[in-house]
């Protein structure tokens, strides 16, 4: 009967589309880029699987330079989105939620490109922020203005996450301080803790793990993000998916198992991230259950 | 200390002036004629940018059209093959289930450029590279995942009740999903639709990819004036990029009214 078979593998049926599509493109990607960042590439003759392409990535100037600057501009993306999340949650916590919500999606619904277009147009040589500098007798040239995109120290990049990623973690800490942490403070006002103890003893600890796994997804995210460095960072050196990019169309078809190492390398750390983070909410998870 | 009610008013205005900073030079531009540098304001405004989104000349229309049939393909595939997965994720326990999910998540967790590089060279092979079919294929990498993700969220959040009464009372597995389980998740369906497409049409690096810049959408048309020299097209095109984000906003607000909470993304703030 079709309705028992069915009854009987119900779950792998219903798994299955998905599993496929994912198996398929995203899993069977993955691999392909393994298998051929070992140098196995029988399309172009390479046939012997090797470490070549890891011990030529990992041993570069280029890699090492790259490498440093994904780091920082991940990093620092990561920190003063976080803060300023809070800032801004603490800010915000007494406002009517639908504002308040209304605030927070649009960064986190318009796309990157937008919003590093937007950002360009701010901080530009000719953008709003020189034109104010300008009309506030500051600088007279659009080339006084300091260079704050495809610069040394990515500021235009680094602006545009902090304006995407902010919003989404300052969601998070807002549900944090509109639930048990909003309750916990107020038992602790009764007893007579000032604002900051309130704060630091009372509601940081309980939003913080909320905090921690945020900003954990904005840093796999920024670490392996390609469109927004790709627009608006230096030529050199580049966040590591653009040099990955760059390596994987250059005309050498011998340079692309070293894009493949990259791109495997990228993977493993926010797959690493992500794994901390799925941890971390799952503990998260855990104690709201138990509670 | 003391004070009861704090002075809010200055921390909201000053926080939604930081998030509407970036989109004011964008709507100023997009409707700009002369904006000479040291200005404030533009000295004359103008329609020339809509005129070339309208199809004056350029290339906008077609990238706009390419972007809507994948974003609206994407959508219905992540959703055909998200649905089912969401209903035994969400509805059911099984073994390896945290297995299942992971593997689920994952794809929104790691950066889809490295799985979209190796797979080119199979893509290339079965002639799917630089072909609008191929870019539909690699955007269900990010919207599968999205989609599975809130609809098990939407599954778990209710029992099966109604299902297991609706086979009681003699429904076949078939007539219980189409007339019990589906219009039950009609809402949650309509939401991860939005979310899917979304993802959909805001993909830049996978189309770049595979598209291999034979298949125009409209983000690779906007990337490309972006790094030219007029501001007043880039931003014509970047409001138009954001447009179904800001639609898709109000419809959500709209939609969320009856609950009176805000929302988060609903995959981030709980995976499991």
């Amino acid at each position: 009967m079709v309705g028992g078979v069915f009854s009987r593998f119900k779950i792998p049926l219903l798994l299955a589309p998905a599993l496929l599509v994912l198996g398929g493109l995203f899993a069977g990607g993955l691999y392909a880029a393994l298998v051929q960042s070992l140098g196995y590439f029988p399309a172009i003759g390479m046939t012997e699987v090797s470490l070549d392409a890891y011990r030529e990535v990992l041993g570069s100037r280029r890699f090492l330079d790259s490498l440093l600057l994904t780091f920082y501009v991940a990093g620092v993306s990561t920190v003063l989105a976080t803060v300023l999340a809070v800032l801004a949650a603490l800010a915000l916590r007494r406002s009517p939620s639908r504002i308040s919500s209304v605030i927070f999606q649009v960064p986190i619904t318009v796309p990157h490109l937008v919003a590093a277009v937007g950002i360009a147009l701010v901080v530009s040589q000719t953008g709003l922020g020189a034109r104010l500098a300008a009309s506030l007798g500051l600088i007279g040239e659009p080339a006084e203005f300091p260079a704050l995109l495809y610069d040394r120290y990515s500021v235009g990049i680094i602006l545009t996450y902090v304006w995407k990623e902010m919003p989404f973690v300052a969601l998070v800490v807002l549900a944090g301080l509109r639930g048990v942490a909003g309750e916990l403070e107020e038992v602790a006002r009764t007893l007579g803790a000032s604002a900051w103890q309130r704060f630091w003893y009372v509601v940081f600890p309980v939003i913080s793990p909320g905090i921690v796994a945020a900003s954990l997804i904005v840093f796999a995210f920024t670490f392996g993000a390609f469109e927004v460095p790709f627009l608006l960072g230096r030529s050199y050196p580049t966040i590591l998916p653009v040099m990955a990019y760059d390596e994987y169309r250059s005309v050498e078809l011998t340079d692309r198992p070293a894009a493949m190492a990259i791109n495997v390398l990228i993977t493993l750390v926010t797959a690493l991230t992500a794994a901390l983070y799925l941890r971390l909410s799952r503990r998260i998870g855990g104690r709201r259950g138990s509670s | 200390m003391g004070r009861r009610k704090r002075p809010g008013g200055l921390g909201l205005a000053l926080v939604a002036s930081l998030v509407a900073l970036p989109l004011l030079p964008l709507l100023l531009w997009a409707f700009t004629g002369v904006w000479r540098f040291p200005d404030l304001l533009p000295s004359e405004l103008s329609l020339r940018g809509w005129e070339y989104v309208a199809g004056g000349g350029g290339r906008a229309p077609e990238a706009i059209l390419n972007s809507l049939l994948i974003g609206v393909a994407a959508t219905a595939a992540s959703v055909a093959v998200g649905l089912p997965a969401g209903m035994a994720l969400g509805g059911y326990e099984f073994r390896l289930k945290g297995l299942v999910i992971f593997f689920v998540l994952l794809p929104i967790l790691v950066p889809p450029l490295a799985s979209t590089m190796g797979i080119h060279l199979t893509f290339i092979r079965l002639g799917l590279a630089d072909t609008a079919f191929g870019v539909f294929l690699v955007h269900l990498i990010p919207t599968v995942p999205y989609t599975a993700i809130i609809l098990t969220s939407v599954f778990a959040e209710r029992g099966g009740e109604m299902e297991e009464a609706a086979r009681t009372l003699g429904a076949s597995p078939w007539q219980t999903f189409r007339h019990v389980t589906l219009p039950r998740a009609v809402p949650g369906i309509a939401v991860a639709s939005l979310f899917a497409f979304l993802l959909s049409w805001s993909q830049y690096a996978l189309t770049l990819l595979i598209g291999g810049g034979s298949v125009i959408t409209l983000p690779m048309l906007l990337f490309s004036a972006a790094s030219g020299s007029d501001p007043v097209i880039t931003a014509v095109l970047t409001v138009v990029f954001a447009l179904p984000a800001l639609l898709a906003l109000v419809v959500a607000l709209r939609f969320l009214r009856g609950h009176g909470d805000e929302r988060d993304l609903p995959f981030l703030g709980r995976p499991s």
